[in-house]
């Protein structure tokens, strides 16, 4: 199939960038995404021209570094999928498709396709953990009992992978998906409880700090999400923010 | 205490709650306002209780603007908030994969009620206010049905009224249950709130339209 690619190229991330059409011819409809633009950057490279930026590492929809707005939506039309796990089978022969970083201040673009989401790994570092002891003599897993319907909401929120799909979402870039699946993956199980106060209004100072908008409740994170982790998290963290400031 | 305040999350809470305050208002004016259909010595004595009674007049109404201002202050200042959150916009955003038309734009429908409130008080409360504290005229518990009649004599201002109350409906259809939302309640209640929800922001916007229907359909003869 032949397709006509709108990118975003952007040398660096002082620089001020701009769309750049391309078209490609050969495209098959079992290719993946990525490997829809490794062909594009191989025709790039051979013509001497800088081959398009774009994050990728698993490439099996773990890693969640393959983060691409691609025609208005995070991760492509398909849901529940990463970039890397979307196929050309998605799109027609002679299809425009608009290629574009996440767009938040908190995600400045890099270059080209690449956006810097450390802002996340900061959100996570003010308390997206908790203290265990670490002896030569570690206690049995099971020690604890936990009930199976927290343990699996638990599990469910910990499957964020921390893509940034609902901030490029979210029509006010907003981190509160992220940063509640972080705060609830703890906040449910007992393990958690030691710093449940503490940990969340931490979390939720660092993400405010780091300029992500508010949440609304549109739900659009919810829809966009690869791992379609839920509002109820954001209830949660709401209530376990509220719950932990009135108690000081 | 200021670390609170200042977050995200307690700037929602405050929205929902001045939200969940203003739609209890609505539903209280909602009954007072369909008594002058059904029966208009019931609204004349209702709103001259309303006009009169210094619990309502000196600190409900003065909490109801509190509430109204609080609310659309706040809406505000989360909009600019937003809107910073993303300093370059995507060339192509596709919104309505995700999310419904009303959640995306309850800025631009809380606008519309925005003015509408301004036109309702420069029609309503301004007049009432001039009566009774710079013109110091008597009680007169009869007027009150006859004057909302004859508002309601312009085409204009009936289809004013209107537009108004359907952006209120839409601004309802996502605000009431996301209020909910906002201060941590998704449990199984949600699904009960949203039904609710739907039924309300109907209902009641259109119980409003209906009122201001009737009054214009059946002017007053003399």
């Amino acid at each position: 199939m032949k397709l006509y690619l709108k990118i975003w190229r952007q040398k660096n991330a002082d620089s001020k960038g701009s769309m750049v059409d391309y078209t490609l011819d050969g495209v098959e409809s079992d290719m993946s995404f990525l490997e829809m633009l490794d062909i594009l950057n191989e025709e790039l490279i051979s013509k001497g021209e800088e081959p398009v930026e774009f994050d990728h590492d698993c490439r099996e929809g773990i890693c969640g570094t393959c983060s691409l707005m691609i025609n208005g939506q995070p991760h492509g039309p398909d849901s529940r999928i990463t970039v890397c796990q979307l196929h050309m089978r998605s799109f027609n022969d002679g299809d425009e498709i608009v290629i574009e970083p996440w767009r938040a201040t908190a995600f400045p673009v890099i270059k080209d396709l690449i956006v810097d989401r450390t802002a996340f790994d900061r959100i996570q570092q003010a308390g997206g953990y908790i203290s265990v002891n670490t002896s030569g003599r570690p206690v049995d897993a099971n020690a604890i009992p936990i009930e199976k319907e927290m343990a699996d909401k638990s599990f469910n929120a910990a499957t964020c992978i921390g893509c940034g799909a609902c901030v490029a979402a979210c029509k006010n870039a907003s981190a509160m998906l992220f940063t509640s699946a972080k705060v609830s993956q703890f906040a449910l199980l007992p393990q958690g409880q030691v710093e449940a106060a503490e940990r969340v209004q931490n979390m939720v100072r660092q993400m405010d700090l780091e300029g992500f908008g508010n949440c609304t409740n549109t739900g659009a994170c919810e829809v966009e999400c690869p791992k379609g982790i839920s509002l109820e998290n954001i209830a949660r963290m709401n209530r376990e923010y509220l719950s932990a400031s009135v108690k000081g | 205490m200021s670390g609170f305040i200042k977050s995200s999350i307690a700037r929602k809470v405050v929205m929902a709650l001045s939200g969940l305050f203003l739609v209890v208002f609505l539903t209280q004016h909602f009954v007072i306002n369909i008594t002058s259909v059904i029966d208009p010595e019931t609204f004349n004595s209702w709103s001259h209780f309303m006009g009169y009674n210094p619990l309502v007049q000196y600190l409900l109404q003065p909490i109801l603007i509190a509430g109204v201002i609080i609310h659309f202050v706040m809406g505000f200042a989360l909009e600019i908030q937003n809107k910073k959150a993303r300093n370059v916009g995507y060339a192509k955003f596709k919104g309505s994969a995700n999310a419904t038309w009303v959640s995306r734009n309850m800025i631009y429908s809380g606008l519309v009620v925005l003015a509408f409130l301004a036109l309702h008080f420069y029609d309503f409360w301004v007049p009432e206010m001039v009566y009774k504290y710079v013109e110091v005229n008597p009680e007169m518990p009869t007027r009150y049905h006859e004057e909302t009649v004859h508002k309601f004599e312009p085409f204009w201002r009936t289809i004013l009224y209107v537009v108004s109350f359907v952006l209120l409906s839409l601004h309802l259809w996502h605000g009431f249950s996301s209020s909910f939302q906002s201060m941590g309640v998704n449990n199984k209640y949600s699904e009960g709130i949203k039904t609710f929800t739907k039924i309300f922001s109907v209902a009641i916007p259109l119980g409003f339209v209906f009122i201001a229907l009737f009054h214009h359909l059946n002017p007053l003869t003399h």
